[in-house]
């Protein structure tokens, strides 16, 4: 592509970046969470491959690292929710919650202004969810966009 | 005679929905137990302000554990397909 959108491109790369991690840490308190703010961010790495060719990004964009990126989400979500097993809970069970530890304060009943250290392990799990689902379409979009022809050939 | 069948059949459907849902009115379901349990203990129980995350991320965590793995099954596939792809290309080329 031309100068203007090569520039354009590095200019929203990290805003674009930023905003899906905001829609993923607060997912918990506004609409979004991780699957809404890993798409987000995956947007990101779509948005720098169509801006320059695939392969100038070669150095950029790992594809070994966004496969490792990606199971270490899976690994994590089903991890947080294995650990409630080790301690004596069942499985899936919100053992953080109400706990006054991370994420653990207690939310008042009805509408209010909301605290990001509540939740219990909803947060942990929004951030797997969002490291696996930007890992995953951000590959699947390399993989798909990895036959855009060179700039000028 | 396929054609006017398939648009007749559309037609009888489209009635047949359309008379279904002006049974219903907005704003008032049938069943609400499950909605209100959610709505009066969520933010008690799970200590979150967004219900939707508490039913997605707790209350129903199976069912997210099971779209992820959904998802990571889908890239694999993509991945595997591309690669072979990309790697018969290649042959040709050499």
């Amino acid at each position: 592509m031309s100068k203007i959108v090569r520039f354009c491109a590095d200019m929203l790369y990290p805003a674009i970046v930023i905003f899906g991690l905001y829609v993923i840490m607060h997912g918990h308190i506004t609409p979004g969470g991780g699957f809404q703010g890993g798409a987000v961010v995956a947007t990101a790495a779509a948005l720098i491959i169509v801006a320059y060719s695939y392969e100038e990004i070669q150095g950029m964009l790992s594809k070994f690292l966004l496969q490792i990126q990606e199971s270490a989400g899976l690994v994590m979500f089903a991890g947080v929710a294995l650990i409630a097993i080790g301690l004596g809970t069942t499985f899936f069970y919100n053992y953080l919650a109400n706990s006054g530890l991370l994420f653990g304060m207690s939310v008042p009943f009805g509408p209010n202004p909301g605290e990001l250290n509540t939740g219990g392990f909803l947060p942990l799990m929004n951030i797997a969810v969002g490291i696996e689902v930007w890992g995953g379409l951000a590959i699947v979009i390399l993989y798909l966009l990895s036959g855009i022809p060179k700039e000028g050939t | 005679m396929r054609r006017e069948l398939s648009v007749l059949i559309m037609i009888i459907l489209a009635i047949f929905l359309f008379i279904m849902a002006a049974g219903f009115t907005f704003g008032s379901p049938l069943e609400t137990d499950m909605d209100d349990y959610f709505i009066m203990n969520g933010q008690e129980q799970i200590a979150t302000n967004n219900i939707v995350t508490t039913i997605v991320f707790d209350y129903r965590g199976f069912d997210t554990l099971g779209e992820s793995t959904v998802l990571f099954t889908a890239v694999i596939g993509v991945a595997l397909m591309f690669r072979m792809i990309v790697r018969g290309d290649s042959d040709e080329n050499e």
